[in-house]
């Protein structure tokens, strides 16, 4: 029967042909990145055609942190020009032209609130330079691969050389000496050293960048792990002429999402760089959510994943004194929820971020500008919607709190907190810390305190999680409850239905049961009309 | 066998693995399809996704086949609409099958069809079958909508209309299981699209319009 054959012959082409789309399905990912050398992921120090221990320059005494800047300028001639430009050491964007954006400007958070201007002295403990912008840089902040608390040592030096304790005064000098000959390219630990610590603490700014990161295993970060590849910042935050790929403000990290494969000058700041805009096996869904959702969404699942990071800090609850003097309240985990200086904290761990449209801007409020005290203030938001071609889903941590402005002028407060400046942190008086760090920055204090609720945001982005525990499809696509569940505006499989099509469908669903059902009985009781046998 | 009845070779074997092919390809589309759209959590998402697009695609490739034989064999034209005897189909379901009499338009090789089946049969095979793989193909390649010119549409939109196919589809399938049973026994329309032997009426008389061919 030859048509019978062709039947069959049709069929098994229609099964060859289905056949590989099922075996693609249950492929495992391909377009992995390929595992990188060993040899530049391990000890920076090595791989270079310098050794500075050999260079004179480096073999002296040195009497101050400057001494050392200026032996590395004697051959580095241009690298204080260029870090001179970079928001590392000026702490204002160089995106705005107007120079208030950034620590040293306008800029306020809902952590240490203002830096007023660099005059609040511990905020700026962080500086790149040996004493705030006032004095040179200290290049070994991220070039020695020596950890050396810098500044205290040139203090323990000169008390040491002064009081002429001459041979604790030489131990001190050979440490400095060392961590000036061993010099790098800056490591987890050199950039850790401050980005780890923001906010005054380990892990209180960012919620997935702490020092857990320090020493990861590839399930903490699959980049960064030490059991994998090992990466350092610079890695991927490329580095030209001191100037790091990354920072965000106003403006994206990144303005194009191009991959290395299609142009190999660009920073490798996005995770496109290096895996594509098409990361997941060929023919996988996956690969279709690139256009929307960021890579960050589903492979960082929680942040925060080792050490717990701040999410709540309420300025209005500081002052308490006990017994006259401040004091430090540690839940059992040894993080503070109460510090007299501060106030209260809340911490968490494993954290679920929020989401947000996102097209690589944050847009703030700053120092000065107006805000409405009745709702809770967003200090810094992700821009885009889902009608932003730029803009894809992305997770954040959202740092919440309460801190104080100004009830009559409805502006935020930027108290003097510093110690050394006699700021709140000494006197506990909100008035007068309150009226100097607004004279600093320039601007109207009426005398009258307030405490607002405020958000801050931060782009989640690192402690990526190995594939397997990326995200499934259900945290997102399920009726209620799901990831996605504040994000209006378009329509979701799994998560969105159209109410009155599901109810008009089953009721007609019913309605045909219930339809054949009646024949059905009709048939049976008139026996189709027969006569009985 | 009553002495009035007669087997005929009604179904080919192509039509029948096509029949119970298809059977299958929806079967597997609803199930996994109410699930991807919420309903319930079996497979899980994912895997739900997986099988769905798989089967969803094999099915719109069997389709093309099944075209490619009804035009070759001439067998569309088994599917030609008509109002002839329509109503006196209808009339047969709604009352004289509680009466005992015979079906109106009794089947042949030649003429498969009844008025009503070829309207149903019609509007699934020409218009909501097509219009679902349509809308199926479109929900899987949403990403390309702008580049294939196709920006004007939402996710909204094709879901939508692949939701309210979807049930259309359901309710057929209750009313087509359920007509199975009205044959001359409960089983005989099952047993003839398994076996292709159908037990017929000897002397009903078939019009020419009524035939294919």
């Amino acid at each position: 029967m030859p048509r019978n054959n062709f039947i069959l012959f049709s069929l098994l082409i229609i099964f060859s042909l289905v056949q590989p789309e099922a075996i693609s399905a249950a492929a495992p990912e391909s377009g992995k990145v390929a595992k990188s050398l060993e040899m530049t992921a391990d000890a920076p120090e090595n791989n270079f055609t310098a050794d500075h221990s050999k260079f004179p320059a480096l073999n002296q005494t040195f009497e101050t942190g400057q001494d050392i800047t200026n032996a590395c300028l004697s051959c580095h001639n241009e690298a204080d020009d260029q870090i001179h430009k970079t928001i590392h050491w000026t702490w204002l964007s160089p995106y705005d032209a107007e120079g208030k954006t950034g620590k040293a400007g306008y800029s306020i958070n809902n952590f240490c609130i203002s830096a007023n201007k660099m005059e609040d002295t511990d905020c700026t403990t962080c500086h790149i330079g040996w004493n705030k912008k006032k004095e040179g840089i200290n290049c070994l902040l991220c070039h020695s691969q020596k950890d050396i608390k810098w500044r205290d040592e040139f203090k323990d030096y000169a008390y040491f050389r002064e009081s002429g304790d001459m041979d604790i005064a030489n131990e001190i000098q050979g440490r400095i000496k060392e961590g000036a000959q061993h010099i790098g390219l800056p490591t987890r630990r050199n950039c850790g050293s401050c980005h780890f610590y923001g906010g005054g603490g380990e892990g209180v700014k960012h919620g997935d960048l702490d020092a857990s990161l320090l020493d990861a295993d590839k399930n903490l970060d699959i980049h960064m792990g030490n059991d994998s590849q090992n990466f350092q910042c610079i890695r991927c935050h490329t580095t030209i002429a001191h100037k790091i790929a990354g920072r965000v403000y106003s403006t994206p990290a990144s303005m194009q999402r191009k991959s290395l494969v299609e142009n190999d000058m660009v920073p490798k700041i996005m995770c496109e760089s290096c895996h594509t805009a098409t990361p997941h096996a060929k023919g996988s869904k996956m690969n279709d959510h690139t256009g929307k959702v960021a890579c960050q969404t589903c492979h960082i699942p929680e942040f925060a994943r080792k050490n717990s990071t701040e999410m709540w800090w309420d300025w209005s609850k500081a002052g308490k004194l006990k017994n006259g003097s401040p004091y430090i309240e540690n839940d059992a985990t040894g993080r503070p929820i109460y510090k007299s200086i501060k106030g209260s904290f809340k911490w968490e761990k494993n954290v679920v971020p929020e989401y947000y449209w996102y097209n690589g801007s944050i847009k703030t409020v700053m120092a000065g500008d107006k805000i409405n005290p009745k709702e809770t203030v967003r200090i810094s938001w992700p821009v885009g919607s889902r009608e932003d071609p730029n803009a894809r889903i992305f997770p954040f941590k959202i740092h919440r709190g309460k801190q104080p402005y100004d009830i009559v002028n409805n502006i935020f407060l930027a108290p003097l907190l510093s110690p050394e400046e006699n700021g709140y942190w000494k006197t506990f008086d909100w008035q007068d810390s309150s009226k100097r760090g607004m004279e600093i920055m320039g601007l109207p204090f009426s005398g009258k305190i307030g405490f607002v609720d405020t958000e801050y945001v931060f782009p989640t982005t690192h402690m990526v999680a190995p594939a397997k525990n990326a995200l499934s499809c259900s945290e997102c696509h399920v009726r209620s409850g799901g990831r996605m569940k504040n994000l209006a505006g378009f329509y979701m499989p799994g998560r969105d239905s159209f109410k009155l099509l599901d109810m008009l469908g089953w009721a007609c669903v019913l309605a045909a049961c219930a339809g054949v059902l009646l024949h059905g009985l009709g048939r049976l009781f008139t026996n189709g009309g027969k006569k009985e046998n | 066998m009553s002495q009035k009845m007669k087997r005929i070779y009604l179904y080919t074997r192509y039509e029948r693995s096509w029949h119970w092919l298809q059977m299958v390809f929806i079967a597997i589309l609803l199930f996994t399809g109410f699930e991807i759209h919420g309903m319930y959590s079996i497979l899980g998402f994912e895997e739900a996704v997986e099988i769905h697009n798989t089967v969803g695609i094999a099915w719109l490739i069997a389709f093309a086949f099944f075209i490619f034989w009804l035009l070759t064999t001439g067998e569309w034209k088994q599917y030609i609409p008509t109002t002839k005897k329509l109503f006196l189909v209808i009339h047969y379901y709604s009352f004289g099958i509680f009466t005992g009499k015979s079906h109106p338009v009794p089947k042949r090789k030649e003429a498969k069809h009844n008025p009503l089946q070829r309207l149903t049969y019609l509007g699934l095979a020409a218009a909501l079958l097509p219009l679902q793989m349509a809308s199926g193909v479109l929900y899987w390649t949403y990403d390309h909508w702008s580049a294939w010119g196709l920006g004007f549409l939402t996710l909204g939109m094709v879901a939508l209309v692949h939701m309210a196919i979807a049930f259309a589809v359901l309710i057929f399938i209750i009313i087509h299981v359920y007509m199975t049973t009205t044959g001359h026994s409960i089983l005989a329309h099952i047993k003839a699209m398994i076996t292709g032997w159908e037990e017929v009426e000897k002397n009903a008389t078939i019009e020419d319009w009524e035939k294919a061919k």
